[in-house]
Parts: structure tokens; C-alpha cells; sequence
């Protein structure tokens, strides 16, 4: 045990002031300490991808990182997708393209999605397919939620 | 029977339960906590093999956050964990202790537990136990020599399952040809993305113990609970959240759960574990591994006279819950679609040093699947026969239905419903145009390519009963609740539910609510396992649905002064079928003049509500077969899956998107068994594959899109709704499938004989064919 550090994240545009140790992950601190539990583990070594969050708009392993390293940093989660009861457009999708199954995977497959198609709207399917594979599923066999990024894509394009 | 309300039988709307999940608002069991809770960690064993000379957690007690640290002797009087179905003496010494005892007896064996105030503190105090264990030789092989699983003298050796029927000897003395293989399949398992969670609760107020994270089978896990700590089944209730995926390892009662429960009691504060990664993959249970020597005796034309098979199943280190599930199965299921006069399998159910083992989606099918396929495509490659000719020979025809086989599967015995086998298989070669695939494969290998082509039948079961009940209730508003006993994995059990309800009443689906999983709700539940929810929850909230309807419909007869039988019920308002407008009445009209108080009730029971059960004697027997093609890599080995046909008869799709969804997720399972997925171990027993960089689980680059055909043309006989189970006809018959597609593409017969057929072994193969 060591001694805590008092930090502030700012997670979907809201501060939260917590009390860590320097080693409590950015994961952890995201669930534990700031309540927002919709961020899950699924592995706790940087494989799998359900703990996908954004930080600057860039998507990260939020078990990789510790949450001292992410004060200062806009960190976005799933909980920030939605414009009040208004879904986002992935949510959306992968609603209507039954891309999840138990669900557990999903937040960090919509923050990796999130994160791409705001850095490139006009992303191809093959790199698409690329990008995606970085992160597990276990239910679903991915095509669904392949389609679901691609709608989504296509109708975040069409309205810019 | 109903009007345009949305989500009846048959359509493919969204699911109910997506809304909080793609919002971050699910309830998983991390998400689970309550006030003044400890954490637990667990100190597991570092050998496979071991005498257990000293465990002290002396110093991890002195620590800061620390509350207790427990060994087997700080909860001798807590039993071993008992079978799901009760007492089996033959087994009862080879169950696992929620903290060993004596020995140690693979990597990952809880030796120890830590409680503190704080997950981390927990983990720091763990490493602080003082483990030792006085090394023993490891047993790592199932197929080899059994040796003594304990000091009384016990053999690893736990039993012989034998089924069969007919004169085997005999058939296999007169046969023309007699075809022998050693095929293996490789152990792996579920793996769900949510690792496993338990949080232990002792509320003293009401004197009730709680285990929340509960998933599976949570009635079947509070019979086994009460039973443990000795209390009565009113004082254990367990609870389930949302599940990240079970895939039949999750929900069974594991050595954590018990663990949890007995802190709460002892400590009388909540007590939460959860599971990491590495944990997950030595301590959940595993699956798979058999090697089994078959033999077929077949006439001049290739017909099966008799089958013969001796396996071995690698259980690993204890009999869990499960007991013989799996290895009775793969005895039970193993003729498949084929006709086999004589048949006698024999399964050596052994134990090892390595994690237990249990079901995995499909148990026991994935398995004999292959190696039964495996058999079929050798049969005929040795006579010199068309590989779906020799398929054509043997299979069980329409006319044999329904066909009974003197064998027993979960219990049950064997009688296939219905289905055209043959017929099933023309349309998928038909979908896929397997005339013009083969001359185009052909071409492609002629230009040195090394592609090709398989294909692989099954015979799946579903829908175990006996019996299920549900109730279903509609409150004033015309709300409806459908309590069931059932469990949600993820699979979409509430919104399969909630339009069988809806439609058999006479509402829209999302007006349905489905309680599931909560023991303190309903008396029994079966849980989701074996494919069953859909086919016997589904028909008990199907009958207790149309009791709801009758006694709304009863009840609006008198209120609006009209015949019963001119009444209907649409999008919760019954009105005259014959007129769109006029006098009508609403479901929550309806319920509010069934209120104890009301002079309306009548004689009838209050509430608009009914208790539906089904009964069911045998299970049903869905059908399918999987065609494969493959391109591999000479140079590195590696296998790329081009095309992916399921064709698959559900006999009425409940709703055909989720199907769908099962199907695909499930060959997404079965190709990482067949492919890339294995627990290995080194020669003292140590887990190789720990993390997710060693045991593969497939990606979105490795799963192609799946083409399905999912047919209805053989509803099953015995549900009133024609359903059979969806949950595992997209896995078994991957194995197979792929394998023959190998053996295509190498163009060398037989190649593959062992699951998964990693790049090292396709390199192996063909250096070893030169």
C-alpha cells in the first residue's frame, strides 16, 4: 500500500475529484471511484479491449493506464455517448444490427468505434475490419457488429 | 389469434434488453456492491501435483486492511461441493473442497483466501501467505496409465461409462471392412468475456443468505447452498444480474461461491470476488479433451454395421457439479444422423492434474461430432466413396422417425422427433452451389493453391424437461410481468420470452416484463443450460399466458355484455373480433375489476394473473449440417476460412434475428476450437496459456460472415409452439467440418487428427507427408 494522491478527473465533461494510490489503474478508478461502472475489465492486460475508453479523443486501454496519468486528460466513456435519453448513432446500430449479446464487450467496442470514426469518418471497410479486431467479443461472431459500425459510419456521414 | 401489437412469433424485432447495455447501465456482477463490503482474494496452488506440508497466512493477517485469511482448516466443517443432481457415492471422493485439504491437485487449486477491506489490499496480503507443498509427479495425459488419485489408493481412474446395444463382436467378425482412427480433441472452453463474480451476503435482520452474480442454473445452485451450510431453502436466495456470457461454464457452483457465502455467515459483512483473467483461464472450468480410438465395421456399399469406440476424457483434477455429463453424453449422441445396427462406446473418465473439466456449449457434440465425421469421411475414403454419397447410405430417413435408440442423453432416452436429414443437406449443397464450388476448388488447386471444402452432419438435442413453470400477472396499467425460473447468459432469453407471452396474450412484447433468475420470486427454475429455455420456459409462459388470456377474456365478456368467443384481444385491448371500433375494454380495465375488493371478481381467484406449467416426456432433437471451405498456407500452416454454411432445421424460430445471432456467435466459439484454442500444458503441469496472448480466442479478422439457412420444415411434436433449441447448432459441427475441408484442401485423406488444427500441426502434416 502506498500513500494516496488526490487527483481530478474529468470524465464526460465532469470533474471528479478522488483520492488514489499512484498504482489504482485508470479502469478501476473510472468504476470504483467515480461510480461510472459502464467501463468494464475483461481481462486486465490490454488484450481484450472492454475497458476501450476515449482520452483526448483517442481510444486507450483503460486497464493499461494508471488513473494519475489521465488528470488533466478529457477521458470519455460509454456513460457520455448519449445526448441525454438521445442515443448515438453506434448505440443505435448496434441496437437495430443485434451486434451484442451479454452486452459485456459492447462499451469498449463503442468507444474504440467512436474514437475511429471521429478521426476517420471515411474509413474503409477492410481497415475497419482491422481496427475492430483489436478487441474480443465472445457472443456475437463480430459480422454484426462489423455492420452496425458501418451503418452507423454511413449515417454520421450523411448528416455532416 | 392477436392483432398488430409488435413481436409476435416469428419476427425479428430489437431485443428488450439492449437499451441499458449499449448505455453503460448494465448490472454486471463487478457493478454489484454493498456497504462495509470485503474484498476477497485467493492464494491457488503453484503445483499441479502436491502434498500440502504447510499453509501459513500468518503475516497477510497482520496487514494493513486485512480482516481474515482463511485455510482449510478455518472452514473444515464446510463439505465438498456436491453434483448438480445430487448424490453419486461412485464420485463423492473425487469432489473438490472450497479450500484444499491435504493435497493440491493442479495450478490454480485454492489454498487460501484473503478478505480485506480493499481488492488491492487483498491481493498484496495474498502474496503474503506462506505456501508449501511438497512436489508430486504430475498426471497429464488421460489416455495413459491411471494412477492413484489419493492416499486411500483411489484410481484416477473415477469410472467406465458403457452404452450400446446390439452384437458388436459379431458385426465386426462378418464385416467387408473394418476402419480404424485415433482422433483427439484439444481441451478449451468457454471463456466468457465477463470473468466469474460472487457476492456473498448475510442479512441477519430477515436471517437470509443472498449470493448475487448468481447465473445458469441459481435454483438448482440455492438447493445445493442450503444444503451445504445446512439451512432451509427459505434462508438462501441467490440473485442474477446481467450475465457477460456463460457458455456453460459460468453459473455452476465453483469453490469461490462457497466461499463467499461462508465469509458472509462468518464475518456477517457482504464479501465480493471477483475473478481476474488469469485466474479465470486455470480455475473456470475447462472442456473438450478426449482421445478416442473408433472403429466402424461397414459392408461392401459402406453401410455401418457396427461402430466401436473406446475413449478417454480428460476431466482433470475433480469432478465438479457436472459429474459424468459430458463423457455420458458423447456416449449417448455419438451415432448422430446415421443409422448404426450395433454401437458400443466406452468411456474411460479419468482424472489428471490439470483444471477440472465440464460442459462447454455443445458438450459432448463438438466432440463426437468430429470424431464421428472424422470416421464417416475415412469410411469413404477407403471404399473410394463420394464422402456425402457414403452420408446418404447411412443416414436416419424421414420415414424412420420418430426413431428411439436404446441410449441415454442427460438422462433421458434417445428418440429422435422428426426431420429429413438428406433433404436438409441437398438444400445447404444446393444454397451453396457445391457443384460449381467443387470445380471451381478444383481449378484453384490445379493452379497450386491449397483450398477445399467439407461438410459435416449432426443430430443436436434440446429442450430437457421435465417440467417448467412461469407466471405471468398484468397489473392496472396493462403492464405485464412474466416470471420464470429461467436464466439470461445474454442469449436473449427476456425478449424470446416476452414475445411468446405477448403473443399468446395478445399485447406488444415490450410491454412484457421477464424476471429471471431471482429464486426469491418463484419456487423452481431450470435455469438456461442444455438448450432448454426456449423450448420448456417458453412453453410454460405460452400456457400460462393463454390462462391469462382466458380469464381476461372471461372477465370482458361480462363487462361488456358480449359472447367470449366474439372477443380478441389486440395490443392489449379486447374488443368484438368482428369490429375495429365499439365498446371495449382494456387489459388493465380488466385487472383492476379483478382486485380482491371489487363486487366484479365474482368467484373467480383476484388478479389478472396464472401459474402456466409444461410437461414434456422426451427431448426434441433439432438437426443441421455445416459446409466449410478453407485456404491454407503452405508456408505458414495458418487456415483461412473462405465460406461458412449452417443449415440448421429449428422447427419454428422464435425470433429468427436472434437464431441468427446464436448460430453465428456459436461457429465464432466452434472455429476457436477447431482452429486456435487450447489449454497447454508443460511437462510438470504448468498452464501455458494464461493470459489472452496464449490462448486465442478469435478476432474479427479471423471470423468470416456466416451464410445460414435456417429451416422450419420440422416443428417438433412436442411443444404446442413446434419450438427446438438454437444455442448450440452453430458450434458442433465446426470441428468436423473444417477438419474435412483441411483434408480437401491438402488433398491428403484423413490429415487432420487432431482438434485444433493449429499452423504447427498443418506444418507437421505436411512435412510429414513430405
Amino acid at each position: 500500500m502506498t500513500a494516496k494522491r488526490a487527483i481530478t478527473l474529468s470524465i464526460n465533461g465532469r470533474k471528479y475529484d478522488v483520492a488514489v494510490e499512484p498504482r489504482r489503474t485508470l479502469a478501476d478508478t473510472i468504476r470504483d471511484e467515480c461510480g461510472q461502472t459502464g467501463t468494464h475489465l475483461g481481462c486486465e492486460h490490454g488484450v481484450c479491449g472492454a475497458c476501450t475508453v476515449l482520452l483526448d479523443g483517442e481510444p486507450v486501454r483503460a486497464c493499461l493506464m494508471f488513473a494519475v496519468q489521465a488528470e488533466g486528460r478529457e477521458i470519455r466513456t460509454v456513460e457520455g455517448l448519449a445526448e441525454g435519453e438521445a442515443l448515438h448513432p453506434l448505440q443505435r446500430a448496434f441496437i437495430a444490427h443485434h451486434a451484442l449479446q451479454c452486452g459485456f464487450c459492447t462499451a469498449g467496442f463503442l468507444m474504440l468505434a467512436a474514437g475511429v470514426l471521429e478521426r476517420d469518418p471515411e474509413i474503409e471497410d477492410e481497415a475497419l475490419r482491422d481496427v475492430l479486431s483489436s478487441n474480443l467479443c465472445r457472443c456475437t461472431g463480430y459480422q454484426n457488429i462489423v455492420k452496425a459500425v458501418r451503418a452507423a459510419a454511413d449515417e454520421m456521414k450523411a448528416r455532416r | 389469434m392477436t392483432g398488430a401489437a409488435k413481436g409476435r412469433i416469428g419476427e425479428s424485432v430489437a431485443r428488450i434488453e439492449d437499451p441499458p447495455l449499449v448505455a453503460g447501465r448494465g448490472r454486471f456482477a463487478g457493478d454489484i456492491g454493498f456497504p462495509h463490503q470485503l474484498h476477497m482474494r485467493i492464494v491457488r496452488s503453484p503445483y499441479a501435483h502436491g502434498r500440502i506440508v504447510k499453509v501459513d497466512a500468518g503475516a497477510a493477517r497482520a496487514m494493513p486492511g486485512v480482516f481474515a485469511a482463511w485455510t482449510h482448516e478455518d472452514i473444515a466443517e464446510v463439505p465438498p461441493i456436491d453434483f448438480r443432481e445430487g448424490r453419486i457415492e461412485k464420485y463423492e471422493p473425487y469432489r473438490q473442497y472450497a479450500l484444499a485439504r491435504d493435497r493440491v491437485r493442479y495450478v490454480g487449486d485454492p489454498v487460501a483466501a484473503v478478505f480485506a477491506d480493499d481488492a488491492y489490499a487483498a491481493e498484496d496480503a495474498a502474496e503474503a501467505v506462506l505456501v508449501e507443498i511438497e512436489e508430486l509427479p504430475a498426471l497429464l495425459d488421460g489416455a495413459a496409465a491411471p494412477g492413484r488419485f489419493d492416499d486411500a489408493g483411489r484410481s484416477t481412474e473415477a469410472d467406465v461409462v458403457r452404452q450400446g446395444y446390439g452384437e458388436v463382436d459379431d458385426a465386426f467378425a462378418g464385416a467387408a471392412h473394418v476402419i480404424e482412427r485415433e482422433l483427439v480433441v484439444g481441451r478449451h472452453s468457454g471463456v466468457p468475456l465477463e470473468t466469474r463474480g460472487a457476492i456473498g451476503r448475510y442479512d441477519a435482520a430477515r436471517d437470509v443468505l443472498e449470493l448475487h452474480g448468481a447465473a445458469k442454473v441459481p435454483h438448482r445452485n440455492r438447493e445445493a447452498l442450503a444444503r451445504m451450510f445446512d439451512r432451509p431453502l427459505s434462508g438462501v436466495h441467490l440473485f442474477e444480474s446481467h450475465v457477460g456470457g456463460g457458455f456453460g461454464v459460468r453459473g455452476e457452483l465453483y469453490p469461490e461461491d462457497v466461499l463467499v457465502c461462508a465469509a458472509a455467515l462468518r464475518f456477517g459483512r457482504p464479501v465480493k470476488w471477483i475473478e481476474d483473467r488469469l485466474e479465470h483461464l486455470v480455475a473456470t472450468n475447462h472442456s473438450r479433451e478426449q482421445r478416442h480410438r473408433i472403429r466402424a465395421a461397414v459392408d461392401e456399399d459402406g453401410r455401418l454395421l457396427a461402430i466401436d469406440d473406446t475413449f478417454f476424457h480428460d476431466q482433470g483434477a475433480y469432478i465438479r457439479t457436472h459429474a459424468a455429463r459430458v463423457i455420458t453424453m458423447t456416449c449417448g449422441i455419438l451415432p448422430g444422423p446415421y443409422k448404426v445396427p450395433h454401437y458400443r462406446a466406452t468411456g474411460h473418465f479419468r482424472l489428471t492434474n490439470k483444471t477440472p473439466a465440464a460442459t462447454y456449449r455443445s458438450p459432448g457434440r463438438f466432440e463426437s461430432t468430429f470424431v464421428r465425421e472424422r470416421l464417416m469421411d475415412a469410411i469413404a475414403d477407403e471404399l473410394g466413396l463420394d464422402r456425402l454419397e457414403l452420408r446418404r447410405r447411412n443416414a436416419v430417413g424421414p420415414e424412420d422417425m420418430p426413431y428411439a435408440l436404446p441410449l441415454v442423453v442427460l438422462g433421458d432416452d434417445v428418440e429422435y422427433d422428426n426431420g429429413d436429414y438428406v433433404g436438409l443437406l441437398d438444400k445447404a449443397l444446393a444454397k451453396i452451389g457445391w457443384e460449381a464450388l467443387g470445380s471451381d476448388l478444383a481449378r484453384r488447386r490445379a493452379s497450386g493453391e491449397a483450398v477445399g471444402a467439407g461438410v459435416s452432419m449432426f443430430v443436436e438435442k434440446s429442450g430437457l424437461g421435465p417440467s417448467d413453470g412461469a407466471r405471468v400477472s398484468v397489473d392496472t396499467t396493462g403492464a405485464v410481468e412474466l416470471v420464470t425460473g429461467g436464466a439470461s447468459l445474454g442469449q436473449g432469453f427476456e425478449t424470446a420470452m416476452a414475445q411468446i407471452c405477448a403473443d399468446a396474450l395478445g399485447v406488444d412484447y415490450r410491454r412484457v416484463r421477464v424476471v429471471h433468475g431471482q429464486t426469491e420470486r418463484i419456487e423452481f427454475g431450470i435455469g438456461a443450460h442444455a438448450s432448454r429455455a426456449t423450448v420448456m420456459t417458453g412453453s410454460a409462459a405460452n400456457e400460462a399466458a393463454l390462462l391469462v388470456r382466458a380469464k381476461a377474456l372471461d372477465v370482458a365478456a361480462e363487462l361488456l355484455q358480449a359472447p367470449i368467443d366474439s372477443l380478441d384481444i389486440r395490443d392489449g385491448v379486447v374488443r368484438r373480433s368482428d369490429s375495429a371500433a365499439g365498446a371495449s375494454v382494456t387489459l388493465g380495465e380488466i385487472a383492476a375489476a379483478l382486485a380482491p375488493t371489487k363486487k366484479t371478481l365474482g368467484g373467480r381467484a383476484p388478479g389478472l394473473s396464472a401459474e402456466g406449467w409444461f410437461h414434456s416426456d422426451h427431448q426434441t432433437y433439432p438437426f443441421g449440417c455445416h459446409i466449410a471451405v478453407v485456404r491454407i498456407d503452405r508456408g505458414t500452416g495458418a487456415v483461412a476460412v473462405e465460406r461458412y454454411l449452417v443449415a440448421y432445421d429449428i422447427g419454428r424460430a422464435v425470433n429468427p434475428m436472434l437464431v441468427e445471432g446464436q448460430i453465428a456467435g456459436g461457429f465464432a466459439q466452434g472455429l476457436g476450437g477447431a482452429l486456435f484454442e487450447e489449454f497447454v500444458y508443460d511437462e510438470r503441469g504448468q498452464p501455458q496459456s494464461v493470459t489472452f496472448a496464449d490462448y486465442l480466442m478469435p478476432t474479427a479478422r479471423e471470423v468470416p460472415g456466416i451464410e445460414l439457412l435456417l429451416c422450419e420444415d420440422a416443428p417438433s411434436p412436442r411443444n404446442p409452439l413446434g419450438i427446438k433449441g438454437a444455442g448450440e447448432a452453430g458450434v458442433t459441427g465446426v470441428g468436423a467440418a473444417i477438419a474435412s475441408a483441411i483434408d480437401d484442401a491438402l488433398q491428403i485423406p484423413g490429415a487432420v487428427t487432431r482438434l485444433p488444427a493449429t499452423p504447427q500441426r498443418i506444418k507437421a502434416i505436411l512435412a510429414d507427408r513430405g
